[in-house]
């Protein structure tokens, strides 16, 4: 046998292909044999779903050779699946022998392209999907070239400027024509041809017409083009140059990889989530539990939670000093490095210090294995109680409890090389990390063994790592946990720390899901900790340091009908057969024995302790926690086998498989006796909510879709403030048949119609596109999937927009990638709105694509997202600032300038247009044609890109804290028709000026034609100028400086070029003209009455409208010239007008009758 | 889908670049302290950290202008009373330059040159009189207009090459292609100054005589410097002299068709105004902007006449040659006497009166504005 090395694109289907650890799977594999002895191979499908745990693979059943190379030689059956497809938990295939047998497998034998091997030294299998009908390339709808909103109106602008020049051509023509036809003989002036014949009017006029758009060509904005290019280079250059949107700990700035849309940032009005590390963290937290009816509480660990996540700067520094320590090295090092050079970035650099802090805490190289989700500081009492119960009975709910915690779930134990082998795979590919978490961890570390050897800056020590590498978690975790208790000593001796010390480093968990490893880890905090899994033993190391070895009679996996897990297991003592299940607290609940269902026989205590668990239940709920049942149930000898035997059957079954192995769980999971529950914290990104209602603010609708269940999306939705509990009326959508969902859709939406209708609310209309806001009662909606493609269908899509018009948040759980992206195109269709799409892993690439602006958020996983996306984020609260301030500022800086250019090229192009009325229509041009080449090319072309890119209306700090001032660019009010069309005429009202001062003032004298033309060029400009100077908010330097350079360099050039050209450039000659101009007092006489009439309309409406309808951006702009307590007062002030009655500014252009006062 | 697995064919996957590349870009979690150390050596060496400085945070020093009634009411009253201060003196100004018109076209029956805008009527003069109440105050520039001219002419502009005007006798045998059709004659010789400026030369020629006790005298006309300097020392040369002779310079070129004599012949009596440095051809060669326009002919500057033309009788006796009729074009003598803002000029000072009165107008109307919907809460 002979491996060769191939090019991804070179595999095909029916090859054999091994892959090895840490590789990337090339195509979809059908795996035929793995290096582990039971046939299973781990894969990590970030980059596919963006779920970052590891998921088993098995060998097809028989093909397994365990201990033995693979033999594809031997392999001559045939493989029989379904045809490709987008669906990526749905696989359906069959392999016959040849000898006619078949063997059924599914989607847990399938290797699916661009997931990463973890865990399995070496997989291989057939390939049975390769290329493009893979399952993760049927999920990829390709890119999609992006034009920003502003770039699109300006195109149809562009065209109204074609239309303009054509009219004006025409009159050029039929003037010419006209003109010509005057003459009954041809005086001397008209150029005959050879022969002395002329051309007939008619025909001159025709060719009049071509010459005229030659001259007149500049009205089409070609440059605005460029310009446009060049301005975006330097929005982008600004953006991600913010300091604020760098992140220390992954050493990354903003991304830009789109170049031509950052205006769309300041227009959106959708944003689409993802949920799962775009508003998480993705580390799952254990926070607290409920035993029997008791609820601990666990006040120590959510201290510490607090601390580490850096809730108050404060009290972390108090810490500090607690612990007695000197200025920690790193504290100085990031003083050093970055608190000096300004203070403004102080709070940038303290908001890192507590980023690194948290990051440095990483001890284990795991999926889910930072501090904060491996070390939890059990609750004082609970311990108490534990080793009350081990003490006496070695057995009780408690131990109950605990087992169930660290057995029930389908959590790895991967070996301490393993673990080193994922290092290096990963050490090599990886590019960058914080520097600053590193330092600060030694720091942390020298203050516990302040005479540790291994401490230094060099690499010398570092070169040895491993030596750390066993050290340092575990040093970390107790000086952490003695820093966070203060005072409550709990693992604070050196004996507990030597012994935590080896436990950790015995022990990794591989966990299939967040939950799950934050579970085991509660569990190890409080002694139990699971120490081996094979498919039939787990090993459980008790607090007395006892090994558990139960032997494992059955699992039964999670599956989303039933929503539990249950384990069947030997107890080693006992001998008795005990169930334990875990799952969503309705799934437990529903199937305790005998607690609710049957009255008569009354279990006091049973009922007891469910009710007061579903209590903490509810409270867990409400805090926004995650929540677990734990149940037990002791199965008899009999009873067992009875149920064995049918489960048997169901699994060697082929037709309906899944049907018949869920009825068999079912049947055995019943009669619980209730352990408990647990609360897990899925950490939201620091900020989460203050961002989400800082977007809200500003006018958008922010929809999270995620992959997740309901319950745990509407927890996090909650907790976020996407949904509030008092506020909302929140409608949920779960359904299988869709005339169900047609009903619940017709009668919600009759609902939500009839109470925006009713007198007692009060309605708010914001314009059609955003449909409006119940003020006592938004309106949120809870969807999942399937109902969300059935709502999607044709009958229903129309009323399902219009219900997710009115809704105020929407939440779409259990959605596929595909599915996300035709909802953001939904939405951008038929609503015909701006949206934006946030995620961070490859499941989320579709609806970045799909949204008008993509954004992907780096970090966690992959780099799918990233690739896909326009911008790249490192944090959701990133997006705050990105849009609000960066998005604000890019829009209106960009609109700004592009109807500054319209104006420019028209005002500039119609001096010649009016001459023509004097020159017999000719097309004569009376500036020389390089000053006019010169003019939009040098002496006016850097003010406005530099008006494009550096403008700021309203600083960034008061776009934050006021996020209404978005409303401008949702509602494109920077940039309309109207102000298109206003800004031309403005240029023809300047044009007229510029051209009839100077021709009232020279006509009848004997002015040559280009002294004529140069006072008109410098008028112009002046008055061009002098116009952005009116529309610049904020003048800076630079400003000034290109400002008043380009003046310059007009006077400068044309004085040189006016010197030097003696007699070149036929027919204009320009010989000496500026210089006689500018010895004449007529020249600036001229110059200063045209320039003042010509800007005096705009000024004054400028003044008027400044003083009579203020725009909330002038509001804004003032508030920024108050001392800063009044700044603040007022600016509460303003939200609370705003918040009473939403966006005052919006409705008075909309709906002139407003009931609120404009402030 | 069906097939059956082939024999032997294993492939251990080869990562293409591309591929590669991605992967180095993962961000990998925070992990173990194997990797950190070995990152630890890149420490400081390349960071993305931005730049904090002001200029790249956007954070310079900015003065941003609201336009606050407090600044604009002063700023438009000042700019409003300035500029009628400007047009008060411009207009006063312009009143003192005193302007003398004399039409000279002969299109009605009873002016003196009607006779000669019959065609065909060669070397035909005409008289014009006038008489002045009071003294014309000197210098007095003379000027002749025409109307209806359309010098701007694309076409006809084009039409000239300045290599020629530069004396280059190289171009004398092959015009610029911009003179066509005034390039050559229609036996092929060049023409020299070629095209249409040249060649439509206004070539009136004026006498003004003092009627003193019905004798007339003649007023010196000085008609030096009345091109611009620069056209007449640097942009235009006449040809080196061939054999010490002007005229065989020319040498197988024709004069233009309309022209009565060769260039080199265009004043005899002084080199110095002859060929291309003609004062006259200079002038005439420098288009005028619009189609009424005016141009130099001479000054009066000399003897008797050197502080103005006393009052009296005056008699200006017209070579009329230039043809108008055809296009509707008159022709107009002017004497004009210049001010620092050059000739009579009304409009500019008006105008300048006019937007002062306006600006002082708005800054009331813009008090009353802020009066009215300001002061109420401006003051908190």
């Amino acid at each position: 046998m002979r491996l060769v090395k191939r090019r991804w694109k070179d595999v095909r289907v029916g090859d054999f292909v091994r892959v090895l650890s840490n590789q990337i799977i090339p195509a979809d594999i059908l795996l035929l044999h793995t290096s582990d002895p039971n046939g299973v191979c781990h894969m990590e499908t970030a980059n596919l779903d963006g779920e970052t745990n590891l998921k088993q693979r098995r060998v097809v059943p028989g093909f397994s050779t365990p201990g033995k190379p693979f033999q594809p030689q031997t392999f001559s059956s045939t493989v029989v699946c379904e045809n490709p497809n987008n669906n990526l938990n749905v696989f359906k295939g069959y392999v016959e022998r040849p000898d006619k047998r078949r063997t059924g497998f599914g989607i847990d034998s399938l290797l699916l392209r661009g997931c990463t091997v973890r865990n399995t030294d070496d997989a291989a299998g057939i390939v049975v999907y390769a290329g493009q009908e893979t399952k993760s390339m049927l999920n990829n709808s390709g890119p999609r070239y992006k034009r920003s909103k502003i770039e699109r109106k300006m195109n149809t602008d562009v065209l109204f400027c074609m239309l303009l020049l054509f009219f004006m051509c025409l009159i050029g023509a039929l003037g010419h024509s006209i003109w010509l036809e005057t003459f009954t003989t041809m005086p001397s002036y008209i150029v005959p041809d050879r022969n002395g014949n002329y051309t007939p009017s008619v025909l001159a006029g025709f060719y009049m017409f071509f010459t005229m758009i030659i001259l007149l060509q500049v009205m089409i904005p070609v440059s605005l083009y460029v310009s446009i290019e060049l301005v975006k280079m330097g929005q982008i250059f600004f953006i991600t140059q913010d300091v604020e949107l760098y992140d220390e700990e992954l050493d990354s700035r903003v991304q830009c990889r789109a170049l031509n849309i950052t205006e769309d940032l300041g227009q959106i009005q959708y944003v689409f989530s993802d949920k799962t590390g775009t508003l998480t963290e993705n580390k799952m937290v254990f926070r607290r539990c409920t035993i029997v009816g008791t609820e601990y509480r666990h006040d120590e660990n959510a201290a510490r939670l607090a601390v580490v996540s850096g809730a108050n700067e404060e009290e972390e520094d108090t810490l500090y000093q607690q612990t007695k320590l000197p200025k920690l090295p790193l504290e100085e090092l990031q003083d050093s490095h970055t608190g000096d050079k300004n203070h403004a970035n102080t709070q940038v650099t303290a908001a890192n210090r507590h980023r690194s802090r948290v990051a440095a805490g990483a001890q284990c190289d795991m999926a889910f294995s930072t501090p904060l989700e491996t070390v939890v500081v059990p609750d004082r009492k609970l311990t108490l109680e534990v080793d009350r119960q081990m003490a006496s009975i070695l057995s009780g709910p408690y131990l109950d409890f605990f087992l169930a915690l660290a057995i029930c779930n389908t959590v790895v134990v991967s070996t301490v090389t393993a673990q080193r082998q994922r290092d290096k795979g990963r050490s090599n590919s990886d590019g960058s990390f914080h520097i600053m978490g590193q330092w600060f961890r030694k720091g942390s570390l020298r203050n516990v063994f302040s005479s540790m050897k291994f401490f230094k800056r060099d690499g010398e020590t570092l070169a040895d790592p491993f030596a750390k590498d066993e050290d340092e978690p575990d040093m970390f975790h107790s000086s952490d946990v003695s820093d966070s208790t203060t005072g409550q000593k709990v693992l604070s001796s050196e004996g507990e720390v030597k012994r935590s010390l080896s436990r950790t480093e015995e022990v990794c968990y591989e966990a299939h899901s967040p939950d799950e490893a934050a579970l085991i880890h509660a569990a190890k905090a409080y002694g139990f900790t699971m120490v081996e899994r094979t498919p039939y033993h787990v090993t459980v190391k008790l607090p007395d340091d006892t090994l558990l070895k139960f032997e494992v009679l059955d699992v039964l996996t999670f599956d989303s009908t039933r929503r539990r897990m249950s384990i069947i297991v030997r107890h080693p003592h006992t001998n008795e057969i005990i169930m334990y299940t875990k799952g969503a607290d309705s799934a437990i609940m529903e199937r305790l024995g005998n607690v609710f269902s049957d009255m008569s026989q009354v279990d006091n205590v049973a009922k007891q302790i469910a009710v007061k668990t579903q209590k903490d239940l509810d409270m867990y709920a409400r805090d926004g926690l995650r929540t677990l049942c734990f149940a037990k149930k002791v199965i008899s000898e009999k009873e067992f086998k009875a149920w064995f035997a049918i489960r048997q059957e169901a699994l060697s079954a082929i037709d309906e498989k899944e049907e018949r192995l869920m009825d068999t769980a079912t049947n055995i999971e019943n009669n619980f006796t209730l352990l408990g529950a647990t609360g897990i914290e899925d950490r939201l990104q620091e900020n989460v909510p203050e961002t989400i209602q800082a977007l809200r603010r500003a006018g958008m609708q922010v929809w999270v879709l995620t992959g997740d269940k309901p319950e745990t999306a509407i927890n996090i939705a909650y907790s976020c403030k996407l949904l509030d509990h008092e506020q909302d009326l929140v409608f949920t959508f779960s359904t299988n048949r869709k005339s169900v969902c047609k009903m619940r859709l017709e009668d919600t939406l009759g609902e939500v119609r009839r109470s925006s209708l009713s007198p007692g609310a009060e309605v708010q209309f914001r314009g059609n596109n955003s449909g409006f806001t119940l003020m006592e009662h938004s309106i949120g909606l809870v969807i999942d999937g399937p109902t969300l493609s059935m709502a999607m269908s044709d009958d229903l899509v129309e009323q399902f927009v219009e219900l997710c018009k009115h809704c105020r948040a929407v939440l779409c759980c259990r959605v596929t990638p595909l599915q996300k992206s035709s909802v953001v195109k939904l939405i951008r269709q038929k609503l015909r709105v701006m949206t934006l799409a946030i995620g961070d892993g490859a499941n989320d690439v579709n609806m970045i694509q799909a949204a008008d602006v993509g954004i992907g958020v780096s970090g966690q996983e992959g780099m799918q997202a990233v690739m896909a996306s326009d911008f790249a984020i490192t944090r959701f609260k990133h997006l705050q600032r990105l849009l609000l301030v960066h998005g604000h500022w890019c829009y209106s800086r960009l609109a700004n300038m592009v109807i500054y250019f319209f104006y420019k090229n028209v005002a500039y192009v119609n001096l010649l247009f009016w001459y023509q009325f004097y020159c017999g229509f000719s097309a004569t041009a009376m500036i020389d044609y390089w000053l006019m080449i010169l003019f939009n090319l040098l002496f006016t072309s850097a003010p406005p890109i530099m008006f494009g890119i550096m403008d700021r209306e309203v600083s960034d700090s008061t776009l934050l804290s006021l996020p209404e001032l978005y409303k401008t660019g949702q509602h494109s009010e920077g940039y309309r028709r109207s102000t298109f069309w206003i800004a031309i005429l403005d240029a023809f009202y300047q044009s007229l000026v510029c051209f009839f001062i100077p021709y009232w003032t020279y006509n009848g004298s004997d002015i040559g034609i280009f002294s004529f033309g140069t006072p008109m060029n410098t008028v112009s400009l002046f008055t061009i100028i002098l116009h952005l100077a009116i529309e610049i908010k904020s003048w800076t330097v630079v400003h000034w400086v290109i400002m008043i350079g380009s003046v310059l360099a007009y006077f400068i050039v044309t004085l040189a070029y006016s010197a030097i050209c003696t007699s070149c450039n036929p027919p204009s000659n320009p010989y000496w003209i500026m210089h006689k101009q500018m010895a004449d007092p007529m020249f600036y006489l001229v110059c200063t009455l045209t320039t003042v009439v010509a800007l005096l309309p705009r000024y004054t409406l400028h003044v008027l409208r400044g003083t009579l309808a203020p725009s909330p951006h002038l509001g804004a702009r003032q508030l920024e010239r108050l001392p800063p307590s009044r700044r603040e007062q007022r600016i509460r002030e303003w939200r609370g007008l705003r918040d009473t009655c939403i966006s005052p500014s919006l409705r008075s252009q909309e709906h002139s009758s407003s009931p609120c006062p404009t402030a | 889908m069906r097939f059956v697995g082939r024999t032997s064919h294993v492939c251990d996957v080869y990562y293409g670049r591309s591929i590669r590349k991605a992967e180095k870009l993962i961000q990998v979690r925070p992990c173990g302290e194997r990797d950190r150390s070995n990152r630890m050596k890149n420490e400081g060496e390349t960071t993305e950290r931005p730049d904090n400085t002001a200029f790249t945070q956007q954070r310079l020093p900015a003065w941003q202008p609201i336009l606050s009634a407090g600044i604009i009411i002063p700023g438009f009253l000042l700019i409003g009373l300035a500029f009628i201060g400007i047009g008060v003196g411009l207009f006063l100004t312009s009143q003192t330059i005193q302007v003398l018109e004399r039409d000279y076209t002969g299109i009605a029956k009873d002016s003196p040159c009607f006779s000669c805008t019959i065609p065909n009527t060669p070397n035909c003069t005409c008289e014009i009189t006038f008489a002045l109440s009071e003294l014309f105050k000197g210098p007095i520039f003379f000027y002749y207009g025409l109307s209806n001219y359309y010098q701007n002419f694309r076409k006809y502009g084009v039409s000239k090459d300045y290599n020629q005007l530069t004396g280059d006798t190289q171009y004398f045998k092959s015009p610029d292609n911009f003179c066509f059709p005034f390039d050559y004659d229609s036996k092929k010789n060049p023409i020299v100054p070629c095209g249409a400026i040249a060649n439509s030369m206004f070539n009136d020629t004026f006498e003004l005589y003092q009627i003193i006790n019905g004798t007339k005298k003649q007023v010196p006309l000085d008609g030096k410097g009345i091109s611009w300097w620069t056209d007449y020392n640097l942009k235009y040369r006449n040809p080196v002299l061939v054999d010490g002779s002007f005229a065989k310079a020319f040498n197988g070129t024709v004069k233009p068709i309309n022209w009565p004599k060769p260039a080199y012949e265009l004043d005899l009596t002084d080199q110095n105004n002859n060929g291309f440095l003609n004062q006259d051809f200079l002038v005439w060669m420098r288009r005028s902007a619009l189609p009424d326009f005016r141009k130099l002919y001479r000054r009066i500057t000399e003897g008797d006449y050197s502080g103005g033309l006393p009052a009296g009788n005056y008699s200006l006796t017209v070579h009329y040659n230039y043809p108008v009729m055809s296009f509707d074009g008159k022709k107009k003598v002017v004497f004009s006497n210049v001010s620092w803002m050059g000739g009579k000029n009304d409009f500019l000072g008006i105008a300048y009166l006019v937007v002062g009165s306006l600006c002082v107008v708005m800054s009331v109307v813009m008090l009353i504005v802020y009066a009215k919907f300001k002061f109420s809460d401006d003051d908190v």
